[in-house]
């Protein structure tokens, strides 16, 4: 900025005459030298600045880079140039994206809608799972039980997703018919239950759940409760614990039963987790645990299963259309990420805590 | 005084136990059926009758799987990736951690913010993939051929832990430190006496996020590592279910156990040193998870 004169000049009562300002001159230094005193600072306090490099350069290089990667959306493949150096193509792949009827559109938007449809479902079936669970826990007196419970519960998110896929992949699993002498194996056992249940005939079964579209999606949201619900609900059996028993005992002196209890006492307590939790579920709408659709799914169930990930993965990793599958990502994430921020800006308003 | 339980309240406490008794049946029932499908006969498994406990029950697929080399080296490469993952990733997290919890490091806002980004938005894999080729080409310039050295140090840092560590070490009051400080203590003594016993349960909790999600690590071991004799745990598991369910492969006819037993062995295989630590770890988790709603 440029000074006036009248910034560096200040009246001296003394002998009446304007003088220069000593502070002036300081603070005018100060601005010059900005970057030379951070030097200093930084030089002289090296030990704490050292600690945060290795931070640093890990993010720059495998978080930041990676973005910068997705330059190549806009470029021409050529595996032999890096990325900067690359010819521009423009808006071409978006446009292989949206437009119309070529396959890859099509498949781009299914993915799309599958990716929100199996967020959504999530939320719908497998949020208020977590609070129910939890509020029965608060039922449990006795502690030995409750222990028992939690071990049992909170086991299936510890093991991999490999494991849980596998696991799955077995219990659904088609039976093959006898050939010959041969006899033919059963199909899995959750099949053989579904099947005795009526719920599903015995063909479908026989068939592999996994390899019928119908069933994907519930098949992701159950085994995603039965994996998550019960060490979900952590978080709000912690809200439960920490009313105070005076709560209850004022609403039982009032005469409100069990019901009226959970109604007036409980539910405005906890509140507020379910809240922020809801809010952090609604910011990650389009962020699809990508691992687990990719191990459950197959060429069968492209329709119900595909998100954009494994859109990607299988355009761009297994095969060669880079630009095509970064530009899916990158529309996925930035609208993921404005989800992110809308709810987190929302949450910040309703309560004070901030996701982030 | 004991007040006398309502009727309402005791509908409600048996209606409890029930729900969380089915619910906890159903969470450990596939493990339990893993078992006992691993060590049945080979008929009781083709034909579908096992229910629950095992039938006929022979070893032979887990000797099956302890025979196997693959499995063994498996075990190890993932064992290398967990043990050196958790140490390069703390390391890393706890002294980021330690520099962005001090008010005087110019520029925090920043640094906080090139963290945060992460978590708001990523790249997405196919970006990641390449640049992970990429770093792979650096890797081999500088004679690191090992593409276990790769995930090690490319893969799996996440910026929620530091968060978590970051909140911990602002939690350490600062006349502490004064006083470390004043008793001449450097930068690091200050960090190591004063901070880490401090918060030595939330670096317990971050350790063990790091290292189960190594353990559990999936895609991009499968992805980066190119050796069949590197593939850690979870890659040999998926390699195995996709070669017995995909391709029709039988184990030989006189074989004692079905095809289903060799991948439950496995499965269970896997599985056993996370269910005898589980216990142990189990309620770091649950502190962990309620760290989880933070504030800036």
């Amino acid at each position: 900025m440029k000074k006036i004169a009248s910034d560096y000049l200040v009246y001296d009562e003394a002998t009446g005459k304007y003088r220069e300002d000593p502070e002036q001159k300081v603070r005018d230094d100060v601005e010059k030298h900005y970057w030379l005193n951070v030097a200093r600072t930084v030089i002289k306090d090296w030990r704490l600045y050292l600690m945060l490099v290795p931070m640093l350069l890990v993010f720059l290089f495998w978080r930041y880079f990676p973005m910068y990667e997705l330059l190549g959306a806009f470029k021409v493949p050529d595996d032999t140039l890096a990325v900067a150096d690359r010819l521009y193509s423009g808006f071409s792949y978006f446009k292989m994206l949206f437009a119309g009827d070529s396959t890859m559109s099509v498949e781009f938007w299914r993915a799309f809608r599958n990716t929100f449809l199996l967020s959504f479902y999530g939320l719908c079936f497998g949020f208020p799972m977590p609070i129910i669970i939890a509020l029965f826990f608060n039922e449990i007196k006795s502690n030995i039980a409750r222990s028992i419970y939690q071990v049992a519960t909170y086991l299936p998110k510890f093991m991999s997703t490999v494991v849980m896929t596998s696991l799955i992949t077995m219990l659904v699993r088609r039976g093959s018919e006898g050939i010959g002498q041969f006899e033919g194996i059963e199909m899995g056992i959750i099949s053989q239950l579904l099947c005795s249940l009526g719920l599903i005939t015995e063909e479908v079964g026989q068939a592999g759940l996994l390899n019928n579209p119908d069933f994907f999606r519930a098949i992701y949201q159950i085994s995603g409760i039965w994996e998550t619900a019960g060490y979900d609900s952590i978080v709000f059996f912690a809200a439960i614990i920490a009313i105070s028993p005076t709560s209850y005992e004022a609403a039982q002196i009032d005469g409100a039963g069990k019901m009226a209890q959970m109604r007036y006492v409980v539910l405005p307590s906890i509140l507020s987790t379910i809240v922020i939790m809801l809010i952090t579920r609604i910011g990650s709408l389009l962020n699809v645990g990508y691992e687990k659709v990719l191990l459950l799914y197959n060429s069968h169930t492209y329709v119900t299963a595909d998100v954009v990930s494994t859109f990607a993965q299988r355009y761009g990793i297994a095969g060669t259309m880079i630009g095509v599958a970064s530009a899916a990502e990158m529309l996925n994430n930035i609208v993921g990420m404005l989800l992110v921020i809308g709810a987190n800006t929302i949450a910040r308003k309703a309560s004070d805590v901030s996701l982030y | 005084m004991k007040r006398k339980l309502e009727i309402s309240e005791l509908i409600f406490q048996i209606l409890s136990y029930i729900f969380l008794t089915v619910f906890a049946i159903c969470c450990i029932y596939p493990f339990l059926y893993a078992i006992s499908a691993a060590i049945s006969g080979r008929e009781a498994v083709e034909y579908g009758q096992i229910i629950l406990f095992p039938k006929d029950i022979q070893f032979e697929a887990f000797e099956l799987m302890f025979g196997t080399n693959m499995f063994w080296n498996a075990y190890t490469n993932t064992l290398f990736l967990t043990v050196y993952g958790t140490i390069w990733a703390m390391g890393v997290a706890i002294f980021g951690a330690y520099a962005l919890s001090k008010k005087r490091l110019l520029f925090r806002k920043t640094f906080n913010f090139f963290l945060v980004f992460t978590m708001w938005f990523s790249a997405g894999i196919v970006p990641q993939y390449l640049n992970y080729l990429d770093t792979r080409d650096v890797f081999n310039s500088i004679g690191i051929t090992d593409d276990k050295w790769l995930i090690v140090i490319a893969m799996g840092m996440a910026a929620m832990n530091i968060i978590l560590l970051r909140n911990a070490f602002e939690g350490v009051p600062s006349e502490i430190e004064e006083a470390a400080i004043v008793d001449g203590a450097t930068e690091m003594q200050v960090l190591t006496n004063v901070y880490l016993p401090m918060s030595k349960s939330t670096i317990a909790t971050v350790a063990l996020f790091f290292a189960i999600s190594r353990w559990n690590g999936y895609f991009w071991a499968r992805q980066m590592i190119s050796n069949s004799n590197e593939h850690p745990l979870q890659v040999f598991i998926r390699l195995q279910l996709e070669y017995y369910n995909d391709s029709e492969a039988m184990v030989g006819w006189n074989e004692p156990y079905a095809t289903d037993s060799a991948v439950y062995a496995l499965i269970v295989c896997s599985v056993i040193p996370i269910l005898i630590i589980y216990p142990f770890i189990q309620k770091y988790f649950a502190k962990g998870v309620n760290m989880g709603g933070v504030k800036e």
